[in-house]
């Protein structure tokens, strides 16, 4: 038994310092918190254990949010990328995407460095075991070293270290992410105090040395001309023009023999692993068995950083012995000669079943202590990032004795994932998708500044130069619509000459500039030209105009959508009510109802299993709390 | 997952019993109900008109241009309102026909169609009925839901379920793909094209088209129960058909046929609309020498759903009573003993023996027990379906108006795709139709189309 000894005390403690550690930290300590970062390994601050990359769909807009609320994976990026691409050029505005290669120690050592000047802010290496409760409230926690620390509030991020065990084959040991030390008593802790916990698998595939890889036999997926980053305050002159590229190759029906010859010795299949993996996330050898009529599956080569040779070889996640590894590796065009350098391996690890949670991220068992990124079931560094500000944010508030702060899912990505997470929990790990989110043509990567930063400068996490930059955007966008507006385009001749050459039907009257420029083919340039007006030279205030414009119709139809979610949001369910003197219900649904205990109308509606006469009954009981009390 | 719960938006119901009474009143209820009203109201401006006011006028189909029933509408704002929200009440001059119409116009100006107890939901939601009121208004809720539910599922049936089903996932795979290829950009499935996307949008608009056409209730809905008066001559078709269409509940509309053979006339027997078949050759009784009844008949027979066979009393069956007996064995059919104020020389026994069907004994002359025919009209039309009162309109109604939104959010599809909006966007309409169909089956769960991303394609990082 470890003596134990007090020592400081915190306003707030976050454990764990990946992507969702880092921006809870970063949060509070700017918040004004005094703040304590504690990690098992300081080499592992902001560290990417898979694939070194961060954005594209969905993911990439997360993103900006966290930048727009005054989160850092933004700017750290920014900072640290070797290739920046913009996905879905070719698709409207809703589902455009930015994604950078990043180099992954530079990204580390960035966020660190970041951390480490922030004021507020200590950042240590410790090993946490347990949690100190009392009447339920969380007060603070003791390290393996016997130090005890007392908080306002605490917010765990324990990733895939949570009693995480590595399996290579035949192989399998307990460990933390890339081999790092596991934390174990902290899950018996969580155990005890009640929380139920689940396993969960994911895995990453082996990295190779560059050197040793044909590219000659591979494709070449260059980076982007146009600049574009990830934070709102990143500059254009600041893009990166030598950009490194990453390269694609297949797999081929030699490479699906090794691994169908080799099942049993992958403990997928053998039965070893009985945590859950993710769908959209499997390992090479479950495509293969999946989807046996394929005849080949996309691999990408994608450099680690600047300063190294490794690669990663990503789409060939694999838990195979070392020696099938190998195999596979060397039948696919490009790497038959390629020296493996890390072998791929899967990971099994807890997670909290995340109905157990708030839509702040506090847990709803033990009050002031908060849980994020992939403890909670979810899967990606965008994902963990943008809960870990979530939480760091209400950890922070809760510490200073202010009230909760949430978004919703018709305001961020981020609060279609946390509604997501705590209204229908998660059986595999949970990856953010487009098609999750009911209203993409609002929650656009292009306006999550305009989203969101009003909350950022009011949590104090936007300085006030950038807030005034962005209130300047905003009043920009409105001069010229407002100069739009007051074009009219006349069917004179050079008007009949432009419609006849993008084939569309001559005017037969004047028209509005806006309503001109509804037509598919008409640019803001097209009606510079041809009023001879300036609309404006900043590209992004040109963007916006143009997508609220042409997509009018749609993005209206989702606002409709969204006034209905927010009189259904209105709609309190109060915390204590009882269920089971609801008569009525059905017996499904009171279940349902008594254990994930929705906050309002609107997430009760979102519960799986949940009907309509059941949302019924519960609007009529908490109906301007007239009905709530309970007879009987 | 439950669909957003449309508590807001504006509904719309057959508020009185079908068929029963002379005047019915279309109800509309939610914050659009007087300016939908508006849309197809000739007479005073509703908008402009003061709260708990009725007013004279007339229903217009504003795209047909066409009068539709002459009517007083009133108009009740909120809050003093059964529902405390606005409220338009249409009284009609009764008869399913143009009370359908009615209510079906309303729906397509954008009422939706209300499920069943949900006016009274909405009142007790918006605080309207009284707390002691609150247990028992819960198990109407309830329970209407449920029925509503079970009526829907049996409706549903032979066949129809499995039919929008199929078309669900026909959109669904077509989905699945958009969202791979916003999802996994790089990954190598097949890009869906916008011409590919109208090209599925079309095929399930033309297959929507098909069950609106063909789905019996629908058609009865909108076209009445094809229904052939057959027999000898002189056997009462003739009084039978006029008795039927002077009845004060009738609705006669003449609608002209390719030949004057297929003259058709409509009426509503206790709520049901039937639409008679070759009403002209049976009046046209001067023209004698009939070619006869069987040859005759037999046209109409084809185009029937319901046979009324009649049968003289008074005279025994004869070779062509038996020849029309075997011509409509295999039709829904209701055998009727005409005459039975004439001494009889046959009974509705020895009849019920030879036919196998029930026999209604009738004398239209004396206008005796025609209601039991009716009534045997209305338990054949309502058969299998408890609680005839009007939960059978409701849900086919639902279809009807569900399949039309759907129809409509495909040919939006088509057209933005047309225009040249990204097939992401699009998609938002494509989703939509999605949606509305899988209200009709029930199916509605966003979770469904992750399932199918992840099914069909094998993604990876």
């Amino acid at each position: 038994m470890i003596k134990t000894y007090d020592t400081n005390d915190y306003d707030v403690i976050v454990v764990g310092a990946g992507h969702a550690g880092c921006e809870a930290a970063l949060a509070s300590a700017k918040m004004g918190q005094k703040t304590l970062l504690l990690t098992i390994s300081l080499d592992m601050v902001a560290f990417m254990p898979c694939n070194p990359s961060v954005g594209g769909p969905a993911k990439g807009t997360v993103v900006r949010e966290i930048d727009a609320l005054g989160g850092q994976m933004g700017k750290s990026i920014d900072a640290s990328y070797i290739q920046m691409r913009m996905l879905n050029t070719g698709k409207g505005p809703a589902v455009q995407a930015l994604r950078a290669q990043a180099d992954k120690w530079q990204y580390h050592e960035h966020m660190k460095n970041v951390i480490e000047a922030t004021k507020n802010l200590t950042l240590r290496q410790a090993t946490v075991d347990e949690l100190i409760v009392e009447d339920g409230v969380c007060c603070g926690l003791v390290t393996n070293t016997g130090a005890k620390y007392h908080a306002k509030s605490v917010v765990l991020t324990t990733g895939t270290s949570a009693r995480g065990r590595i399996y290579i084959g035949e192989l399998n040991y307990s460990s933390g992410p890339n081999n790092t030390i596991p934390a174990i008593k902290l899950s018996e802790n969580l155990e005890k105090l009640g929380f139920k916990l689940r396993r969960f698998k994911t895995g990453t595939p082996p990295r190779v040395n560059s050197n040793t890889i044909d590219y000659s036999k591979t494709e070449e997926e260059p980076g982007d001309q146009v600049p574009r980053h990830f934070s709102f305050e990143s500059r254009d002159e600041d893009y990166l023009k030598e950009q490194v590229s990453c390269w694609m190759t297949y797999t081929n029906q030699t490479t699906h023999q090794i691994i169908n010859e080799n099942l049993t010795r992958s403990p997928m299949f053998s039965g070893q692993i009985k945590g859950v993996g993710p769908r959209y996330c499997p390992s090479i050898e479950t495509k293969v068995v999946r989807f046996a009529d394929r005849e080949r599956h996309q691999i990408f080569l994608e450099p680690e950083g600047e300063k190294t040779e490794e690669v990663y070889v990503g789409d060939f996640s694999t838990s195979m012995p070392e020696e099938i590894q190998l195999k596979m590796l060397h039948s696919v065009a490009g790497l038959e000669h390629a020296e493996m350098m890390r072998p791929g391996y899967a990971i099994e690890y807890d997670v909290i079943d995340p109905w157990q949670l708030k839509h702040t991220l506090e847990t709803k068992k033990i009050k002031n202590l908060y849980t994020a990124g992939q403890m909670n079931g979810t899967s990606g560094y965008e994902e963990a990032a943008g809960q870990g500000l979530i939480a760091g944010i209400n950890a922070a508030l809760r510490a200073a004795g202010k009230g909760d702060f949430t978004v919703g899912r018709d305001e961020a990505y981020i609060g279609v994932l946390i509604d997501d997470l705590v209204t229908k929990g998660t059986e595999e790990p949970y990856r953010l998708l487009t098609s999750r989110a009911e209203y993409r043509l609002i929650l656009r990567h292009d306006n999550a500044d305009l989203r969101l930063t009003e909350y950022g400068h009011q949590l104090g996490l936007i300085s006030n130069e950038r807030y005034s930059q962005f209130l300047t955007k905003k009043e920009h966008i409105k001069e010229a619509m407002q100069r739009l507006k007051a074009i009219t385009i006349h069917p004179d001749e050079p008007v009949r000459e432009f419609m006849e050459s993008i084939s569309e039907p001559p005017l037969k009257a004047g028209i509005k500039a806006d309503v001109f420029l509804r037509r598919p083919r008409v640019k803001i340039e097209d009606i510079e030209r041809l009023s001879g007006v300036s609309i404006s030279n900043e590209r992004y205030v040109r963007e916006q105009l143009e997508i609220n414009i042409k997509y009018a119709g749609y993005i209206k139809k989702e606002q409709q959508q969204i006034d209905r979610l927010h009189r259904q949001e209105a709609k309190k369910i109060p915390a204590g009510i009882d269920y089971q003197a609801i008569g009525g219900l059905a017996t499904e649904a009171r279940q349902k109802f008594e254990k994930i205990r929705p906050e309002t109308i609107a997430q009760a509606e979102r519960i799986s299993g949940v009907n309509p006469a059941d949302i019924a009954i519960l609007s009529v009981y908490v109906q301007n709390g007239r009905y709530a009390k309970i007879n009987k | 997952m439950v669909k957003t719960l449309t508590e807001f938006d504006t509904i719309a119901a057959i508020s009185t019993p079908i068929g029963e009474g002379g005047i019915s009143i279309v109800r509309m209820s939610g914050e659009d109900a007087v300016k939908i009203a508006n849309t197809v109201f000739k007479g005073a401006n509703l908008l402009k008109v003061p709260t708990h006011t009725i007013h004279y006028g007339h229903i217009i189909d504003p795209a047909l241009k066409q009068t539709i029933d002459e009517v007083m509408v009133s108009v009740m704002l909120a809050p003093k309102t059964f529902t405390r929200e606005d409220i338009v009440e249409i009284n009609c001059h009764g008869g399913i026909i143009v009370t359908n119409r009615i209510l079906q116009l309303l729906l397509k100006q954008g009422a939706r169609m209300a499920e069943a107890g949900e006016f009274t939901k909405r009142a007790f939601v918006n605080g309207r009925i009284d707390l002691t009121q609150a247990e028992s208004v819960m198990d109407i809720v309830r329970a209407k839901t449920d029925r509503a539910r079970q009526v829907a599922e049996s409706q549903l049936e032979g066949g129809l379920l499995e039919k929008i089903r199929a078309l669900r996932q026909q959109i669904l795979d077509t989905l699945a793909n958009v969202e791979v290829n916003i999802d996994y950009p790089e990954y190598d499935a097949d890009t869906i094209t916008a011409e590919q996307m109208i090209s599925v949008s079309k095929s399930v608009v033309s297959k929507i088209d098909h069950l609106l056409a063909t789905a019996t209730e629908g058609t009865v809905l909108r076209n009445g129960l094809a229904t052939a008066i057959i027999g000898q001559p002189n056997v009462g078709k003739s009084s039978l058909l006029n008795y039927l269409t002077k009845s004060d509940t009738a609705i006669v509309t003449d609608v002209a046929g390719t030949t004057r053979d297929t003259l058709e006339e409509y009426v509503s027997v206790k709520g049901v609309p039937l639409k008679l078949i070759d009403t002209a050759g049976i009046r046209d009784t001067d023209n004698k020498v009939e070619k006869i009844g069987v040859e005759r008949s037999k046209q109409a027979l084809a185009k029937a759903d319901l046979v009324l066979l009649l049968f003289d009393a008074s005279k025994s069956l004869s070779a062509e009573d038996y020849a029309l007996i075997e011509a409509t064995n295999k039709k829904k059919r209701i055998v009727i003993l005409n005459k039975t104020d004439l001494e009889q020389k046959i009974t509705s026994a020895e009849v019920k023996k030879i036919t196998g069907s029930e026999v209604v004994a009738i004398s239209v002359l004396q206008e005796k027990n025609i209601e039991l025919l009716e009534e045997e009209i209305k338990k054949l039309f309502f058969k299998g379906i408890k609680n005839s009162n009007d939960q059978v309109m409701v849900t086919n109604q639902r279809q009807v108006s569900l399949l039309e939104k759907a129809k409509k959010q495909l040919q939006e599809v088509v057209e933005s795709l047309e225009n040249e909006i990204p097939v992401d966007i699009a998609q938002i309409d494509f989703n939509g139709a999605w949606d509305t169909l899988g209200e009709i089956t029930g199916d509605s769960s966003p979770d469904e189309l992750v399932n199918e991303l992840f099914n069909q394609f094998c993604l990876g990082k």
